[in-house]
């Protein structure tokens, strides 16, 4: 019975659309997430002077916001695939595990 | 003196049994000790009525390894939180921003980056797929005793190494803040751990994650809040006036030397954001849960948290440079011959610069707040030890016991028994180790960790539920080569060839192997898979189908346990 529904699952289009559209969102969160840290690292390995320029006439460099930036960019992605999930990933799955009882 | 410095000399040099240490330290750190003790005592009873009520609840195996899987998604955010945020990265972080200001935000950022990879990629199919342990999800539609072994022993050599950091910082920690000689820090650490794990399962360590939680954010927000209170909540300010204080001056502002080799900073870097998602503590709190819905939510609540935390030990590190380098009561200080006091403002506090942030709570709050702060720390350490027991005693009963010796045929009760066994024997091995690694430089083993679980855990869970052409032998060969690449260039490293084994030169240039050992486990688990003709890889394969769409839709997944 229960390999049954897993074929049954399998072959449903709203399935196929489902994990397409999850695995799609969630690569490009997380080439986004490497792009981002990944540059830093090398911001600071390559431009530290970039990095170290100062904002105006204070002390506080540019580094200082956009390390906080990859901080809340990490927080702001998973708030993102989070959100989707919620509103669009559950109803979608929802119709399909529905079908199954048709 | 400050607060602390008062009670060092006391605990320092004496080496006596608890009772007479007490009665000798108490006059030098009357002002200090006591309100630390004090609420040490209150969290250690308060932790102690938490384990007393899970323990009446922890009956089968379901509540022992995931507290019968009651737990909310938030709940779990923060006791993930719990779980990852030790000590090391509250003290060491904000001691890294105190000395190098600007290079302590690049490290802190490197520990959080690696939360969205495990959202992304592993939370909600690893709840789908998994009962108790990651192995359940790696062995899913493979041979059970290879891949149980193979990820046992992955989950095992995380935990040794991870433990090893933490209790050996532990104990220097204890010494130093409560007077108490490291042996007995040790075996105090390892006790508690085994109290809460023994008696109150995964139920107990969850709420002393989650307590430890709340006090580490509330602390430390304490902390920040009254660093920029005393600038009129102007981050400006505050950077002019440590820019003004700090030896080096404007250059806290900018990137200085911790990432002058770019190699060896993205290794760190992949064994950071792939090593989260491969530390087996950390995936067996997905199974807490009710369903996939609820782990993913707990990776965003905990990544908010964590990511928060590490803001607040930016200005903690910059609130110590202003508030403690101008005051030599904070440092251990050399008078000249004619009367001058003089210190290194960066390298001779006392008791070291991790302890910058224990210092500025005696400097924003006195020694109440200094009390405090040391019972956090001390929380703070027996939340993620307990977390490491628990996790390393489930490789041992679930995947060994279990799985392997009984072939899935012990009772309950049987497989409850070997977790509390394994329990107590990994709290004595952790005791032991935290005793011969005493004067051992452990502060690689936390990277190396992150680099064995990226290595060898990650790869596994990932190919096993993401490529359908992943057979046994591909599997087991990937993770043995992972595994035995990561230790093997650990050892010629720097940090053990060098600064441990004492040779000249060390023969791999990078501290961290990850940028080699995970790509060799990746390489290493394609082509043996895609070698494998045998049958049982084509049946193997064949399973990959359901096991997909339970992954994905979460059908047939293990449901919260009844009560």
């Amino acid at each position: 019975m229960t390999e049954y529904a897993y074929d049954r699952i399998q072959e449903n289009p709203k399935f196929q659309a489902l994990v397409k559209r999850r695995t799609r969102l969630a690569a490009v969160l997380a080439a986004t997430m490497l792009v981002i840290y990944f540059g830093f690292i090398l911001l600071v390995a390559y431009a530290p002077d970039f990095l170290g320029t100062p904002i105006g006439n204070g002390v506080t460099t540019i580094g200082v916001p956009i390390g906080l930036f990859v901080i809340v960019a990490a927080f702001v992605l998973t708030g993102i695939y989070v959100w989707q999930a919620n509103t669009t990933f559950d109803r979608m799955n929802d119709e399909i595990l529905k079908e199954l009882d048709q | 003196m400050s607060a602390l410095s008062r009670l060092l000399p006391a605990g320092a040099v004496t080496l006596l049994p608890l009772p007479v240490l007490a009665q000798e330290a108490a006059p030098a750190a009357a002002g200090a000790n006591v309100p630390a003790i004090i609420m040490f005592l209150v969290f250690v009873g308060l932790t102690l009525v938490v384990t007393k009520w899970a323990a009446s609840r922890t009956k089968s195996t379901a509540d022992f390894y995931t507290a019968g899987g009651g737990i909310t998604g938030f709940q779990n955010g923060m006791a993930i939180a719990g779980d990852y945020m030790s000590a090391a990265s509250f003290l060491g972080i904000s001691g890294l921003v105190f000395v190098s200001g600007f290079d302590g935000l690049i490290y802190s950022v490197g520990w959080l980056v690696g939360w969205p990879i495990v959202l992304f990629l592993v939370a909600e199919r690893l709840r789908n797929l998994g009962k108790f342990t990651f192995a359940d999800v790696a062995s899913y539609r493979l041979k059970q005793t290879p891949i149980r072994i193979l990820s046992a022993t992955g989950t095992l050599t995380v935990v040794a190494f991870y433990l090893i950091a933490q209790m050996v910082g532990a104990g220097k920690l204890i010494e130093l803040l409560f007077g108490i000689p490291y042996l007995y820090a040790v075996i105090l650490v390892g006790v508690m751990m085994m109290i809460y794990v023994t008696f109150g399962g995964m139920l107990a360590t969850t709420w002393v994650q989650i307590i430890k939680a709340i006090m580490l954010l509330g602390g430390a927000t304490v902390m920040a809040f009254l660093v920029l209170w005393t600038y009129d909540f102007s981050p400006e300010a505050l950077f002019r006036t440590a820019t003004e204080i700090h030896p080096d001056n404007l250059s806290i502002m900018s990137p200085g030397g911790l990432v002058s080799e770019p190699i060896g900073a993205i290794s760190l870097g992949i064994a950071l954001m792939f090593g989260t998602a491969g530390l087996p503590h950390i995936l067996m709190r997905f199974f807490t849960v009710a369903d996939a819905k609820a782990a993913r939510k707990s990776v965003f609540y905990a990544t908010g948290f964590i990511g928060y935390f590490y803001i607040l030990t930016f200005i903690i590190g910059f609130g110590a440079i202003v508030f403690l380098m101008n005051n030599p009561e904070f440092f251990v200080t050399t008078t000249g011959p004619d009367g001058t006091v003089t210190y290194d403002m960066k390298t001779s506090l006392i008791g070291g610069t991790n302890m910058a942030a224990v210092h500025l709570a005696d400097a924003v709050g006195g020694s109440l707040f200094l009390g405090f702060i040391s019972a956090v720390a001390f929380a703070t350490i027996l939340a993620v030890v307990a977390g490491l027991t628990l996790s390393g005693a489930s490789a041992v009963s679930h995947d060994l016991y279990y799985s392997v010796i009984s072939k899935k045929q012990a009772a309950d009760a049987d497989v409850i028994r070997v977790s509390k066994i394994s329990t107590i024997c990994l709290g004595i091995i952790a005791i032991i180790l935290g005793y011969i690694f005493e004067n051992q430089n452990v502060a690689f083993m936390v990277g190396l960790a992150f680099a064995v679980a990226a290595s060898v855990n990650f790869p596994i869970l990932v190919m096993s539920m993401f490529w359908s052409n992943l057979t046994t032998r591909g599997a087991l060969i990937g993770g043995f080569v992972g595994l035995i690449s990561a230790v093997t260039l650990v050892i010629l490293s720097p940090a053990v060839w060098v600064d441990t084994f004492g040779n000249a030169a060390a023969i791999f240039p990078y501290n961290n192997p990850a940028l080699f050992s995970v790509p060799l486990a990746f390489v290493a688990t394609w082509l043996f898979s895609v070698l494998d003709r045998s049958q049982d890889a084509e049946n193997e394969k064949a399973a990959f189908g359901p096991q997909y769409v339970r992954s994905q839709t979460g059908l047939g997944a293990e449901g919260a346990a009844a009560h």
